[in-house]
């Protein structure tokens, strides 16, 4: 899927072991479709999402972020997923501040067994991301790049 | 310990306008264990200011490294080449660190990237509360190891005064008063006879009031090697 202006989409999924990243898992073994643009990186807990990787996801390129953790009362870790939502709130805010739009990064809570639920997850993602438009710093990239090449140095 | 607040990203911003390349030095102790100014919050507020100046079209080169304390000499000498090669550092040291760094490397632009707040500790994760004025004459042991200089608004020596209720302060309902917390930790150890003894005015010049403190330990100091 590409933006309005067909640029191709990067969206980072930070899901835990024991939930989301096997509802993914079961995503694909039952033939569910998402799309394809939502990048999964597996972490043991969403309690260990830590905010330097989400923003340096953000610096990178990505243009929007999913935190996918348990059911609220279901964490492995007991309470990983509720730190990870005050975590996900506080990121808002740092990104609202650096000139990023704050929907640009959501929190999710699913089971393992809620594979319908990650791929419509991932697609509401998607479709916001879509709304929203690519991530202003690759477009920053994109103009700088373009003037280097209409005005070679030298 | 110090306990210290970020700056919002757009007065550090302000700081360093005029610099094109910035170093962000983080502090390994107060300020890492206050969830201020520690490596990770270098890595983050470095990430932040690459990514907010590049978006307003003006990219700054923005790096950032920690240090295990910027109040000692030691720690922050092998900085010279890092911070020689900078426009501006933005130091997320206490004021200690700040002020160590300026005037370690005069002709540098050292400038702060924390809001010091005061001498505290943790009463919970993510919960900090002032304990030490830092006044230079310590009567712990009188109170029952509850500070009135740092923890009553007014500071009194003899107190409760006539602003505690229910065992709050008048300032704000969400803080205790010293005095009743002192009253009933000596009635709880049966010391109330320590209030009986009324305490003298007290002489303030070993606080801020007596201007900038120093303390020199002729024991602890290096002998200088005469000039030959």
């Amino acid at each position: 899927m590409n933006t309005a202006d067909g640029t191709p989409l990067k969206i980072v999924a930070f899901c835990c072991r024991y939930c989301s990243y096997a509802a993914a898992d079961l995503a694909g073994v039952l033939r569910l479709r998402y799309p394809a643009e939502t990048r999964i990186v597996q972490i043991p807990c969403t309690g260990r999402l830590d905010t330097l990787e989400v923003l340096h996801a953000f610096e990178h390129g990505a243009d929007g972020v999913m935190v996918a953790g348990c059911l609220e009362g279901d964490c492995h870790f007991q309470e990983g997923n509720l730190n990870a939502r005050r975590r996900v709130e506080h990121i808002k805010q740092l990104i609202l501040q650096i000139g990023l739009e704050p929907e640009r990064v959501e929190m999710f809570n699913l089971s393992s067994a809620m594979a319908r639920q990650f791929a419509d997850a991932a697609t509401s993602m998607t479709q916001r991301i879509i709304d929203l438009g690519p991530n202003p710093l690759r477009v920053a990239d994109r103009d700088q790049m373009n003037q280097m090449i209409e005005k070679p140095a030298g | 310990m110090i306990v210290a607040e970020q700056k919002p990203l757009e007065e550090i911003k302000g700081l360093i306008n005029e610099a094109n390349k910035v170093l962000v030095v983080g502090c390994g102790t107060c300020v890492t264990v206050c969830f201020a100014g520690g490596d990770k919050e270098a890595g983050i507020l470095a990430t932040s200011l690459r990514m907010n100046t590049k978006l307003e079209g003006a990219p700054k080169d923005v790096t950032h490294l920690t240090v295990q304390r910027q109040c000692e000499w030691e720690y922050i000498d092998p900085l010279r080449d890092q911070i020689g090669e900078v426009d501006a550092v933005v130091s997320l040291g206490c004021g200690i660190g700040v002020q160590a760094l300026a005037e370690r490397y005069p002709e540098a632009i050292i400038v702060p990237g924390l809001n010091t707040s005061f001498l505290g500790l943790p009463i919970e994760q993510g919960v900090w509360e002032e304990r030490c004025a830092a006044c230079g004459e310590c009567i712990l042991g009188l109170t029952g190891g509850i500070c009135p200089i740092a923890r009553c608004a007014k500071q009194l020596l003899n107190g409760p005064c006539g602003g505690s209720q229910n065992g709050l302060c008048e300032i704000n309902p969400e803080t205790p008063c010293a005095w009743q917390l002192i009253y009933e930790k000596l009635a709880a150890q049966n010391r109330l006879h320590l209030l009986m003894e009324i305490q003298p005015a007290r002489n303030w010049s070993t606080g801020r009031d007596g201007g900038p403190r120093k303390i020199t330990r002729e024991d602890l100091r290096l002998v200088k090697k005469e000039a030959e």
